[in-house]
């Protein structure tokens, strides 16, 4: 009895569950079209933007670009102030940026575990990273141009700084907290004191996720115009003077692509050329680092 | 028969495996652990310990998962200093020193009460400074007397023949059991009295087992060892006495000829028979 009462029930199952299966690949179908579509979109601008670089910097590329400062429209300029001030400041920003950043992360990861000082400076410290970059340029304006009566290298250089601060205090907890308790409680087994721990263990097993950490930090930097608008504003004369306004790639850009020169948008195209390759490789960089850390 | 030693309780248990422990052969206490108690923040985790771990002889802490076993090797280098909420109560005396007493300079303790984990845990860096960084957090040695530290260690953990040519290579790059033994040889690097060991083969193959329980046998003559492991069969080799620890209480503990083969307690018995664990 049970056994014919059992088949008709079976049979209903199977069908519904020919039905749902049916429902299910068709769902699935229609997700992956939309995913690989989207995909392409994305793929295509990025794509368009690289071949466009390429399209209009390669052909304004000469030797005279790196040999040469920037000079008035129809005198043959070249880009090597934006060049030597975009390396002066962002390894400079960087410079002061990077130990900071460490010591923040460090004290996230290994001391204020759990308390509230700490999720507070963690807190903030990730506003500060997807804030936006004007608005931290208008910071050291107050702090640091305005008081010293004008714009000034070491200004962008500190507006810089700020950005690369919440970047490397988040890879660097990060990365301190992906070592394994086992790693720190054997250097305590040993008699170390924490900070022997820290030093010469941590930051040593940590040490490749926190220098990819460091350099995504430059890359993100190296392109940065808003900040320095309001701190080193550019200088169109050869100047290494940190006291004084000094030039950069980005800002050079956005003074050239806007202006009416054909020579000046020329090399604009190929400062941006610059520019993107440069974090091009930072990236591709890190990428390597951290997938040797790994 | 037994009916008056397994009614009892954990506390008069132990004083059971003492009295057995007076006909065979241990040493006097190396660490001598008296009423210890230990707290995970509420819960009680070890109750009412009392147990002798004998000097230049091999105690095995034997029990199933959650019984408290790793709890009381890592209270005897105070390993549980780095969690708070974490608290022992009660005595456990080496020379005279109340190894549980907060004003103890732990450094200083963890050096002569050294740990080996579960897991090999080899320090980023070369073989010789793997070796030489515990040496350096206690003594000062000349070039020519570290490189004697370094050899006289791997030399005891049965490492230097695999390693005498690579010890400027990387430590990362020897296998599981070998990274074991230096661990091991890390550890007696700076020369503790005491050896705890945290289920030291349960992440090795058999033959690296067979190494490090040899290395065992070996190191006794030199230190007190302590070791917690999962596997029967590895307590009765390697240990002179073993305790069984079952729910935070010491059951019994025993000679390991005696435990294994004529335990005083149903529990302990039901346990080594494979009945439950």
């Amino acid at each position: 009895m049970s056994a014919t009462t059992f088949s008709p029930g079976a049979a209903r199952e199977a069908n519904a569950s020919r039905a749902l299966g049916r429902r299910r690949y068709r769902t699935n179908a229609i997700v992956k079209v939309l995913c690989v579509l989207a995909t392409i979109i994305g793929l295509a601008f990025l794509a368009s933007i690289l071949f466009t670089l390429l399209w209009r910097g390669v052909g304004g590329l000469a030797l005279s670009v790196f040999t040469t400062s920037t000079l008035p429209p129809g005198s043959h300029g070249g880009l090597l102030n934006a060049i030597i001030g975009s390396l002066i400041q962002t390894l400079l920003g960087a410079a002061i940026g990077t130990p900071i950043g460490l010591m923040v992360g460090t004290y996230l990861a290994e001391y204020a575990q759990g308390s509230a000082v700490g999720n507070a400076v963690r807190f903030v410290s990730d506003i500060l990273l997807s804030a936006p970059s004007i608005l931290i340029g208008l910071f050291v304006y107050q702090l640091a141009v305005s008081p010293f009566g004008g714009f000034s290298g070491i200004a962008g250089c500190l507006a810089l700084a700020v950005i690369v601060i919440p970047i490397v205090v988040r890879t660097t907890e990060d990365m301190l907290r992906l070592i394994p308790s086992t790693l720190r409680e054997a250097v305590i087994g040993l008699g170390a004191p924490k900070w022997k721990m820290i030093v010469l263990i941590c930051y040593r097993a940590a040490k490749q996720g926190i220098a990819t950490g460091i350099l995504l930090a430059v890359a993100r930097i190296a392109g940065e115009t808003a900040p320095l608008l309001f701190t080193s504003l550019g200088n169109l004369n050869w100047s290494l003077s940190l006291d004084k306004p000094m030039a950069s790639l980005p800002v050079t850009i956005y003074q050239y692509a806007g202006s009416a020169f054909e020579d000046w948008v020329q090399l604009a195209w190929v400062g941006a050329l610059l520019i993107t390759f440069g974090v091009l490789a930072i990236n591709i960089a890190a990428r390597l680092l951290l997938r040797r850390a790994k | 028969m037994s009916a008056t030693a397994t009614s009892s309780q954990a506390q008069s248990a132990s004083f059971g495996g003492l009295q057995a422990r007076a006909g065979s052969v241990m040493n006097p206490a190396r660490i001598a652990i008296r009423n210890l108690d230990f707290f995970y923040g509420d819960h009680r985790a070890l109750k009412g310990i009392n147990l002798d771990l004998p000097d230049r002889q091999v105690t095995g802490m034997i029990g199933p998962s959650g019984c408290g076993k790793s709890t009381l090797l890592r209270v005897l280098n105070r390993m549980y200093d780095l969690y708070p909420g974490q608290r022992a109560t009660g005595e456990v005396m080496m020379d005279d020193a109340n190894i549980i007493d907060p004003k103890l300079d732990l450094n200083a303790l963890r050096a002569r009460v050294g740990m080996v984990f579960q897991k090999p845990t080899p320090f980023p860096m070369s073989i010789f400074d793997n070796i030489a960084f515990g040496v350096k957090l206690h003594e000062k040695l000349s070039k020519s007397a570290m490189e004697e530290r370094v050899e006289w260690s791997l030399t005891r953990a049965a490492l230097w023949g695999e390693v005498k040519d690579r010890l400027h290579s990387s430590a990362m790059g020897l296998s599981g059991g070998q990274q074991q033994r230096l661990c091991i040889a890390r550890t007696i690097a700076v020369r503790p009295e005491v050896i705890l060991l945290d289920e030291p083969t349960s992440a090795l193959d058999p033959i690296s087992t067979l190494k490090i329980e040899e290395l065992i046998d070996e190191l006794k003559h030199d230190f007190s060892i302590v070791i917690v492991t999962h596997n029967m069969q590895q307590a009765a080799r390697c240990a002179d006495q073993v305790a069984f620890f079952y729910l935070g209480e010491m059951v019994e503990c025993a000679p390991a000829g005696q435990i294994f083969t004529a335990p005083k307690q149903k529990r302990t018995q039901e346990y080594v028979t494979g009945r439950f664990g």
